[in-house]
């Protein structure tokens, strides 16, 4: 039997987990007080995922730059080809929160949206 | 948009702690509401906190901080709250006057019946970490650079260490990795990480950026820029360890070793602060010793989420509101006295329509000029008579008294205000 030790993420508090893997299956999770750190835990153990949260251009607006966000995890090992994907974007003001950005993300059926209002410049 | 002279309640600040001031002190009834924040926008520092992670507690959701500043921005915009942007509080009294200096407005002066301090915090700088070497360009806090790759677009180096483990500092780890520049090495002077876990998960170990505990800057090296930062380990007493030293190349060091309450109006309006949080003692309600004046969030002491700085928020201009409606509530009880025709002035200047049922009230007063011949004085309301004397003369060395009696309470109850005339009886 294998263990695995992670701090979960899914809320501030940081719990330490142990995830005791038999081969690829998990077969026990200690450590964590929620159900949201069991379900960490097992990912994180399989297929780690994570938001990612960057910046687009946009033009016209009252700031340079966007920031937008994947709308839910993605996979750990995709991040970087996600952020190249924002980083060819470039959008015009006015944009609302929420706004889909790119949608469908590199076929991760996760949606890049705009995280605030950006007025246009005057 | 027009500016009053006189508002319920003032929130100096429009970041997390600010808003929810705003929104609750509001929606407990207090009429005017007034934000006034030094930026060209809403929401604060969050705006430039574009990685996710807030929210959880009050939406239950992962969000950025943008998006959670959005939200609060909505609220507050749909409940009629006045924002005064670009706008900077120059001086608070503890009579709650505030002067304002404002690009639109220009100069101004405002009076609220409570104030919600909300102007946060701001980071240490190198001076307060006392860091030996030169002072070249390459230092920035985490914040600011936080503030120039999320909101303005520049780069502020390619080859980073960031000194102190606080949340800022990981954060602007991973930010700046994301954007393509490398980070050497994170060191923290203490044992422990002083921001929280979850960031060094996310932050510096999924991108392999290590961690050196019990580390620090020796020495910055680099006359006009940074080319090199000198590590050092330290013992328990924060002591160099001699031997421990490794030259880190890098052109920029970044500074993320805490925060300290901004508290500069606090001051200036007597409100007294605690040595420990460097930010002022308050009681339950987050009213400071000052009565009317509340403060919240992390102008009162550092936190580390935002969901809890904006549960302070909420109860500061709740209890901000019910201060403000007391005081009104009280200012209603009275009405002005106002001079009329040929009377100079009239003291009191004000009278308390309670205290009138209590026992008599003597106004005094001066006129404007000398009648020789019989006159009339009388206080009258807008639409009604109260009293009506005669004298012989009036003449502005002599001074004139006229009682006011608990039984003419009834007539003072039907005016807003109270109008003294003394004028000859040729011209009635």
């Amino acid at each position: 039997m294998e263990e695995k030790n992670y701090i979960c993420t899914a809320c501030p508090m940081g719990c330490k987990l142990i995830v005791r893997m038999e081969g690829d299956e998990v077969v026990k999770i200690l450590g964590n007080r929620c159900k949201k750190g069991e379900t960490y835990g097992r990912q994180e153990a399989i297929a780690p995922q994570r938001m990612v949260a960057s910046t687009v251009k946009i033009a016209n607006g009252i700031h340079p730059l966007l920031p937008v966000y994947t709308k839910g995890s993605i996979p750990k090992r995709k991040i970087r080809e996600v952020l190249d994907k924002i980083r060819a974007v470039e959008v015009t003001a006015p944009v609302k929160a929420e706004d889909v950005i790119i949608a469908n993300v590199i076929g991760t059926g996760v949606d890049v949206i705009a995280s605030r209002d950006m007025p246009a410049k005057n | 948009m027009s500016i009053k002279k006189m508002y319920d309640v003032v929130v100096i600040g429009s970041g997390p702690g600010g808003l929810a001031a705003a929104i609750d002190a509001k929606k407990a009834g207090a009429e005017d509401v007034l934000v006034v924040e030094r930026d060209v926008e809403v929401g604060g520092i969050l705006l430039q906190c574009i990685h996710n992670g807030f929210g959880l507690q009050t939406f239950k959701e992962d969000l950025p901080g943008p998006e959670y500043a959005q939200r609060f921005i909505n609220e507050a915009k749909s409940l009629g709250i006045t924002f005064l942007l670009d706008t900077m509080v120059m001086d608070v009294t503890p009579t709650r006057k505030l002067y304002l200096s404002s690009r639109n407005f220009g100069y101004m002066e405002v009076d609220a019946r409570a104030i919600v301090l909300a102007m946060g915090c701001r980071e240490r700088t190198r001076p307060q970490v006392r860091i030996p070497g030169y002072r070249p360009n390459g230092v920035f806090t985490a914040g600011t650079a936080q503030r120039w790759v999320n909101v303005e677009g520049y780069m502020p180096g390619n080859k980073f260490v960031i000194l102190g483990s606080g949340d800022i500092g990981m954060i602007m780890a991973r930010r700046l990795t994301f954007e393509g520049a490398h980070v050497e090495r994170v060191l923290e002077i203490q044992s422990y990480l002083s921001g929280l876990s979850r960031n060094y998960v996310q932050c510096l170990d999924d991108w392999g950026i290590p961690l050196q505990l019990n580390y620090t800057v020796k020495k910055i090296i680099g006359k006009n820029r940074v080319e090199a930062i000198e590590s050092v380990a330290v013992d328990s007493k924060w002591n160099y360890i001699p031997g421990t030293e490794e030259i880190i190349p890098c052109d920029t060091l970044l500074l993320s070793v805490g925060l300290i309450p901004e508290n500069e109006l606090s001051k200036k309006a007597g409100v007294k602060l605690d040595p420990v949080t460097g930010g002022p003692f308050v009681d339950e309600h987050f009213q400071t010793n000052v009565p009317g004046i509340f403060a919240a969030g992390n102008v009162v002491h550092v936190y580390d989420l935002v969901d809890y700085v904006s549960m302070a928020g909420s109860e500061a201009g709740k209890s901000a509101a019910e201060f403000a409606l007391a005081e009104k509530a009280r200012e209603a009880r009275y009405i002005p006295l106002v001079p009329g025709k040929n009377v100079r002035y009239i003291v009191p200047h004000k009278l308390d329509k309670k205290a009138l049922e209590q026992g008599d009230i003597s106004l005094q007063m001066r006129v404007t000029k000398p009648i020789e011949e019989d006159v009339w004085l009388e206080v009258r309301g807008d639409d009604n008579s109260i009293v009506k004397r005669s004298e012989r003369y009036v003449r502005p060395g002599e001074m004139v008294t006229i009682v006011l009696k608990p039984r003419m309470a009834a007539e003072v109850e039907k005016t807003g205000r109270l109008i003294v005339d003394i004028y000859p009886k040729s011209e009635a």
